[in-house]
């Protein structure tokens, strides 16, 4: 555990990538077999589930430390992490003898996740006791399930490829999938054969990154070709050995939650991936995300769900055909191929992703300005002889996103933000004018700098109203301009209104609270935009 | 009448017709230590330790200082008053201020670890204690200082071997002299932001023998500072002038590093949790230490750690005071 925890320190406080690669291939280079596959498990999203939740862990903590427990929870909402917080708190350990491997836990984990309560907490208290402040920490994280520490995927990739000399595109491929860390050997994962045991691995996906220039820089429109940017889920659908896999671009099987799917094992060709959108569709139109959302995290799909937000798989690429890779081969080709197929199996449910056509970026800028009523985000642009990527690449895909919409709202509550942002009040809540009442609408926590954040907390410290636990009620003086990318009708919400990825894109220091927009505008922005 | 009062200009004592550590003008002030939020300029008369005298002269400039030594009393319009180590910096004291029998301690900012320069803390009998509580939450517990000093020496090593300066961020009063002497330890050269060479210097000049030390000078050619250990107060780590140390690893020094999300958001290369403040633990020791029968909670976490010890038995209220910004005025040490 203690190598784990070192690794996992370095990464978390580093603040160069090459100081976090290094760390990586120091401990893929000098580790154990079995927790270097933990570790390949853990950095792309394959921890085992929550054995206990954070209330259980509080209270366990909480009856080994002699104090109250509102001095825990204010401790809390200091740090801002639970795992940690009780790291801090805890008594130094009485047991200097027991230090196991990393697998050991994770191991442990399966072993006792549907054991009874007092079994678990036995577990976690001797390891608690015999674990060092850092251990203590790290093991807590990957009890929790929260394990964001500033390392993705492809850094991790990154660092697996250059200690075992292998393409970084080679390994991306073969962790993907479904495997088992606790029965997969360190060994089998790099080796050939693994890739044809698995049937269902997807291939990684190639993700754009936003055209921040104009499209003017990209050259000649001719060789560029435009379509829809969806506003759905990125899924993989993929058949093999008369199986059907669809999963999401976080790497997660989804095939149960999609039936419509289903009918495609019969009429699809084996040895194939295609790359596209799971979007909700119905009378010829694609719907508005919050369709979608109402379906995906639950585990059965209803009928009332599948007859409300019916989905297509809106396909753009294909990456397998006839077993055979087509990554390498020029976007052109593949969508020749795709249009083929496509228009052969001839169903409702698997449909083309329409190429936009456009002769000049004059009128293509005309053609996304009207993305909203396609409920769409923008459009895509693709090189036509791109060939399909690796992860998040500049130079041969863009998106190209329409503004979003935007309101000016005023802050009432601020909490402290967590991670990095502990401390700092920077979670807000805003508000719009209805008469002279303020009414919430929308949280948001990103958009504003560093600096500006500094400047945002000393004011919410300065200007407290009340104090409810971590939140503060602030006097409704600064006013930010929130944009956010859709609007939806919600009974959840005092203002009826729920909107979509909101942040602060700016602080209107020229407005005052009394120039801010109003509760009517919001239903004004919903009757247009929210359906 | 209360000994002392909380007043919208500091801790005021009315029957000695004097302020401890005002924050607006006074006639008469005491001073607890030279930071910036309890040493303010303005006051017709400062009486404080002979060691922050310097101090006070090289942040305030010339004023009516009078300085006296541990222990010894001074008597102000009859109430007696005392100094006592609080062991915080160098100079630091705790205010003891006895009038017709009642005792009231003043603890200024106070640590209860000896760090070997700032005379080692020491608990007053009382039956009133006005204690701060900067780190008054159970999730701050200090490591010995050893402990600290060698994780220290041994990042400037590993920096060293990678040709990498280590700039460690410290307060220019305080902290930065505490670290000289495991700093010199390594063997390293020492340099020093002006801001912190200025306080060095009024200290050497007041006959303090401290490790040997070199300023970081405008024209120095970079290559001096390779694998050298450099000392800088906070408002440095985001300004031009520590570039010139490029390739250089940042290490903050400050017990608010115990807590993980701000090493990262400062984002500094390491954090070493070595404060000049007492921890949970030794905030709760000397309060049952005095024997007080009140205590009142200043800057920091007041609320909760007044709360603590009501819960435990020990009657206490919260006092809002202007300390505890240190921080904010580092700036002011650059002059």
């Amino acid at each position: 555990m203690k190598q784990f925890a070192d690794l996992v320190n370095v990464l978390g406080t580093s603040t160069k990538t090459n100081d976090k690669l290094d760390a990586l291939s120091d401990y893929f280079s000098s580790a154990d077999d079995k927790d270097k596959v933990w570790v390949i498990a853990i950095f792309s999203g394959r921890r085992p589930k929550r054995i206990v939740n954070s209330t259980q862990l509080f209270t366990w903590c909480n009856e080994l430390l002699n104090l109250p427990g509102w001095l825990m929870a204010e401790s809390y909402h200091v740090v801002g992490d639970l795992g940690e917080t009780i790291a801090l708190l805890l008594p130094e350990r009485t047991n200097f003898h027991a230090s196991y491997p990393l697998h050991y836990y994770l191991e442990t984990f399966l072993r006792i996740e549907k054991a009874e309560e007092s079994i678990r907490k036995q577990f976690i208290i001797d390891a608690w006791n015999s674990m060092t402040q850092t251990e203590r920490f790290v093991f807590n994280k990957l009890i929790t399930g929260s394990f964001r520490i500033g390392v993705s995927q492809k850094m991790m990739v990154n660092a697996l490829a250059k200690t075992v000399q292998l393409e970084a595109s080679v390994i991306a491929h073969r962790i993907s999938g479904n495997w088992d860390p606790a029965n997969t050997l360190f060994n089998e994962i790099l080796s050939q054969d693994s890739v044809t045991i698995d049937h269902s691995k997807p291939y990684p996906f190639y993700l754009a990154y936003a055209l921040e220039d104009e499209p003017a820089s990209l050259g000649d429109p001719h060789e560029w070709q435009a379509e829809w940017k969806w506003d759905g889920i990125r899924g993989q659908i993929i058949k093999r050995n008369e199986e059907l896999f669809v999963w999401s671009r976080g790497e997660e099987l989804m095939t149960d939650k999609f039936p419509e799917y289903h009918f495609l094992k019969d009429v699809l060709p084996n040895g194939l991936a295609l790359d596209g959108e799971i979007m909700p569709y119905h009378n010829n139109l694609p719907l508005s995300f919050n369709v979608l959302q109402t379906r995906i995290g639950r585990k059965n799909v209803t009928k009332k769900q599948l007859q409300e937000a019916p989905v297509a798989f809106f396909c753009y690429d294909v990456l397998e055909y006839e077993g055979n890779d087509w990554r390498e081969k020029p976007l052109q080709e593949r969508r020749t191929l795709i249009e083929k197929l496509i228009k052969e199996i001839n169903n409702e449910a698997l449909r083309l992703s329409p190429t936009v056509e456009f002769s000049s970026w004059e009128e293509l800028a005309r053609i996304r300005s009207g993305s909203r009523d396609m409920n769409a985000e923008g459009v895509m642009l693709k090189r036509r002889s791109s060939i399909y990527q690796v992860g998040r690449k500049r130079g041969d895909w863009w998106k190209w996103k329409i503004d979003p919409l935007t309101i000016d709202a005023v802050m009432i509550y601020a909490a402290k933000g967590s991670g990095r942002r502990s401390n700092l009040y920077t979670d807000y809540t805003f508000a719009v004018k209805d008469g002279d009442k303020l009414v919430s609408f929308a949280k948001a926590y990103s958009g504003l700098t560093d600096k500006e954040f500094a400047q945002v907390d000393a004011f919410v410290k300065r200007n407290s109203l009340e104090k409810f636990g971590p939140v503060r009620t602030v006097k409704p003086e600064l006013v930010f301009e929130i944009a956010f990318e859709g609007i939806a009708a919600s009974n959840r919400h005092k203002s009826g209104v729920a909107l979509r990825f909101p942040r602060m894109s700016r602080w209107r220091r020229d407005k005052k609270p009394d120039e801010i927009n109003t509760l009517d505008d919001l239903k004004k922005m919903l009757e247009v935009y929210g359906k | 009448m209360p000994l002392i009062e909380f007043t919208d200009k500091g801790l005021c004592c009315p029957q000695g017709q004097f302020y401890i550590d005002p924050w607006k003008p006074v006639p008469k002030a005491i001073i607890t230590h030279a930071h910036s939020d309890h040493a303010r300029g303005g006051h017709q008369y400062y009486l404080c330790h002979h060691d922050t005298k310097p101090l006070l002269q090289l942040r305030l400039g010339d004023n009516s200082y009078e300085s006296i030594g541990w222990n010894a009393n001074r008597v102000l319009n009859g109430v007696q008053v005392s100094l006592h180590p609080a062991g915080h910096m160098i100079g630091s004291s705790q205010i003891r201020v006895e009038y017709k029998g009642e005792v009231w301690v003043v603890s200024g900012d106070y640590k209860t670890e000896d760090d070997g320069i700032s005379s080692a803390f020491e608990p007053v009998q009382c039956n009133t204690f006005i204690t701060e509580s900067t780190f008054g939450l159970p999730i701050y517990n200090w490591k010995p200082q050893s402990e600290i000093y060698q994780n220290i020496k041994d990042w400037i090593i590993q920096n060293c071997e990678e040709e990498k300066t280590s700039v460690l961020i410290a307060y220019s009063l305080g902290k930065a002299q505490r670290l000289l002497q495991p700093l010199a330890e390594t063997g390293k050269k020492i340099f020093l932001h002006g801001a912190v060479w200025n306080a060095h210097q009024a200290l050497v000049k007041a006959g303090w023998q401290l490790p040997e030390v070199e300023r970081v000078w405008q024209d120095a050619p970079k290559e001096i500072y390779r694998g050298q250990v450099v000392i800088a107060p906070s408002s440095a780590e985001s300004s031009t002038w520590i570039k010139r140390f490029s390739p250089y690893a940042i290490g903050i020094c400050s017990g608010w590093m115990q807590v993980r999300g701000n090493v990262r958001r400062k984002n500094a290369d390491a954090g070493f949790v070595l404060s000049d403040h007492a921890d949970w633990n030794g905030l709760l020791q000397t309060v049952k230490a005095t024997g007080a029968q009140k205590v009142f909670v200043t800057h920091g976490f007041q609320s909760a750690f007044s709360r603590y010890l009501n819960e435990t038995g020990i009657e206490s209220a919260e006092v809002k005071t202007e300390f505890g910004a240190e921080e904010d005025n580092e700036a002011i040490d650059q002059v």
